[in-house]
């Protein structure tokens, strides 16, 4: 088990990067903490598989270093690195037993027999597939292949992290769930550090401690789960987790305050630097009310969600969106609507730009 | 609810009159030669199985047999490891994926008795680029209108040559289906290069592998034109493999009657062979 530390990592597959965006990567640095749970996330494209492969050292990083423990490990390849990694399709050896499958990365590395067979049970009963041990691993189901594919990963007594590469992709939905308390289980159990890349914010924001959001090659924020959905750093941030996702309304600025649609907005406490650029509220649908007065809205959509319901409303020219419960209005009303102020932020090209104010935030209305 | 189309039979029709005219009806004349002596003029003599007994007992249809075996058991042994030591060793992307493959498609759209034809000429000792290079310069003496072994050896060469291609497409067509993931995953279990052979790359072209042994073997055990260009079955009868033997008791000696039981036999030797191997290779998969 290892600390890692990324160090000014950048990759690009180009063999002669001339721009950033030429880049896959741009200018990583983090410290995933030794046994953490952390979770990568980002849409497809975002360079979360990348990162992770640079990691298991299955892809060599143009710039930068990588560090386990202090130590380089940059231009290691990955049987010396002490990884584990769990890939989207399960990657099992078809014509060995179950038993075999799990020894296999023990027996590449020259354990006794003796040893292998202690590590092959005491895995097999952590992930419940004792039962299976003779059979071949080729007639398995999808998600006891993952299991397996997860297993050799963990038979290992000295891994310094284990990657999992959106390993529920290929599972059924009624398994995923059983499946993912399973990992929590296992990341309680190991304490090995873990990382885990998905697209899906609710595997990442329920795996993981620590969840760090990317976007175009960029770590946008890292954060627990709660920081994310509070105070995203990134207007990315509060589109990309929630749902539906933060309202993100153009606003103009006039000496300190936030104007949306002719009306002075109450931000959560004072704009940090300059309000220059393109300048956005971000309030999340959680957070907007209907109110008897405050912003002029009309209801455009109402969808029942089961137990909220969305009300989506047209002000300003912007969309926003309400969660309410209870009684709902009709669609084409035009009723009013409240931003609880310590959950209004203003963002300045994007990236957060006020801090919350020293008092408590009063409830009010715009 | 379930609807029945009996449409269908309409499709296949043709196909099966298709068949039934060039297959089953020549195949079943074979079937009325074998037990029957005849000596022209339509007129027929019942003979029994007396034609099947006089073949499995003659120790010429035993030579040949077991030279076609011979035969059949070289051109795998040396084409089935070539072919899937060419496929490894091929680019899986990148420009020079085609390139490759149509290099390798090239031999087999030669048509066989040009095949034996080329190579014939190639092997001759005093004209051929082989056979004079062999000769006159390297001073190995090489003729294959002479010595049974050079015959041997160019025969078993050419199928090499025409052939090899066969297994290599299928193996590539295995291998480049097996996704990166396994590989990564190999590396970190720590896998050598002959472990990865052995549990992802073989395990992965095993179905392509069985088609391509049995599509080889079917083949060559059937094999007539390119060693009957190329040696006519000589010299002697070195090279008098089971086809060419067939053929010369049937249009050669003009004897029906045991050329169809042989005939008759053969078929049943590859079908049986074919089933065999088939069914070994496919066992583990029902479960």
């Amino acid at each position: 088990m290892a600390k890692i530390t990324l160090s000014k990592l950048r990759h690009s597959y180009l063999s002669t990067p001339k721009s950033d965006s030429d880049y896959a990567l741009k200018e990583i640095d983090l410290d995933w903490t030794d046994g953490g749970a952390y979770a990568l996330l980002g849409p497809s494209g975002c360079g979360k598989s990348t990162l992770l492969n640079i990691i298991s050292g299955l892809l060599v990083p143009s710039e930068g270093q990588i560090l386990f423990d202090g130590k380089d490990v940059t231009a290691l390849p990955p049987d010396q690195r002490n990884i584990a990694q769990v890939f989207q399709f399960p990657v099992i050896y078809d014509t060995m037993t179950v038993y075999d499958n799990l020894a296999f990365p023990l027996r590449n590395r020259g354990r006794d027999e003796a040893t292998v067979h202690q590590r092959v049970m005491a895995i097999a009963e952590m992930l419940e597939v004792t039962g299976m041990l003779d059979q071949k691993a080729a007639g398995l189901s999808p998600d006891n292949k993952q299991k397996i594919s997860m297993g050799r990963g963990l038979v290992r007594e000295d891994v310094n992290v284990v990657m999992f590469d959106e390993p529920l992709t290929v599972i059924d939905p009624h398994l995923k769930w059983k499946l993912r308390s399973k990992l929590k289980e296992l990341h309680q159990r190991v304490k090995a550090t873990m990382i885990y890349v998905t697209h899906d914010q609710t595997e990442a924001l329920t795996f993981a401690d620590q969840v760090v959001v990317m976007q175009l090659g960029e770590v946008v924020q890292i954060g627990t789960p709660v920081e994310l959905f509070e105070r995203p750093a990134h207007t990315f941030v509060g589109h990309f987790i929630g749902s539906p996702g933060m309202n993100i309304l153009s606003c103009e600025v006039h000496s300190g305050a936030a104007v949306f649609a002719g009306q002075p907005i109450a931000l959560e406490g004072p704009i940090q630097g300059a309000a220059e650029g393109q300048t956005e509220i971000g309030i999340r649908p959680e957070f907007v009310s209907l109110a008897d007065h405050g912003l002029a809205a009309t209801v455009t959509k109402v969808s029942d969600i089961g137990r909220h319901t969305v009300v989506e409303c047209e002000a300003g020219g912007c969309r926003v969106n309400a969660v309410t419960e209870g009684a709902a209005p009709e669609k084409g009303s035009a009723v009013h609507l409240a931003f609880r102020q310590d959950m209004t932020r203003l963002y300045v090209d994007g990236w957060l730009a006020t801090a919350p104010a020293n008092a408590t935030g009063e409830q009010g209305a715009a | 609810m379930k609807t029945e189309n009996q449409k269908a039979w309409f499709f296949v029709l043709p196909v099966l009159a298709l068949v039934a005219f060039n297959a089953l009806i020549p195949m079943m004349t074979v079937v009325n030669y074998s037990v029957q002596e005849t000596f022209g003029d339509n007129v027929f003599f019942w003979q029994g199985l007396d034609w099947f007994q006089q073949i499995l007992r003659s120790d010429r249809f035993h030579a040949a047999l077991g030279r076609q075996f011979m035969f059949t058991f070289l051109i795998l042994i040396i084409e089935v490891p070539l072919g899937i030591a060419i496929a490894l060793s091929m680019p899986r992307k990148g420009f020079w994926v085609p390139v490759c493959l149509v290099l390798m498609a090239l031999p087999m759209l030669i048509p066989w008795n040009v095949v034996g034809a080329m190579w014939n000429i190639f092997t001759l000792p005093d004209i051929g680029l082989l056979g004079y290079f062999l000769n006159h310069v390297l001073g190995i003496s090489y003729d294959m209108t002479q010595d049974p072994v050079a015959a041997w050896v160019t025969i078993v060469t050419m199928d090499v040559w025409h052939w090899t291609s066969l297994v290599v497409l299928l193996s590539y067509a295995g291998l480049v289906s097996i996704p990166d993931a396994y590989y990564q995953a190999a590396k970190i279990d720590g896998a050598s290069n002959w472990a990865v052979f052995r549990f992802i790359q073989l395990p992965k072209m095993k179905t392509v592998l069985t088609i391509a042994i049995l599509l080889r073997f079917m083949d060559s055990f059937n094999i007539y034109t390119e060693p009957f260009v190329l040696t006519g079955g000589g010299p002697g009868n070195s090279t008098t493999l089971l086809s060419i033997d067939l053929v010369k008791i049937a249009l050669g000696q003009f004897d029906l009657g045991p050329a169809a039981a042989m005939s008759l036999i053969y078929f049943a030797i590859t079908l049986l062979v074919s089933w065999l191997f088939y069914t070994l290779m496919t066992k583990d998969d029902l479960n």
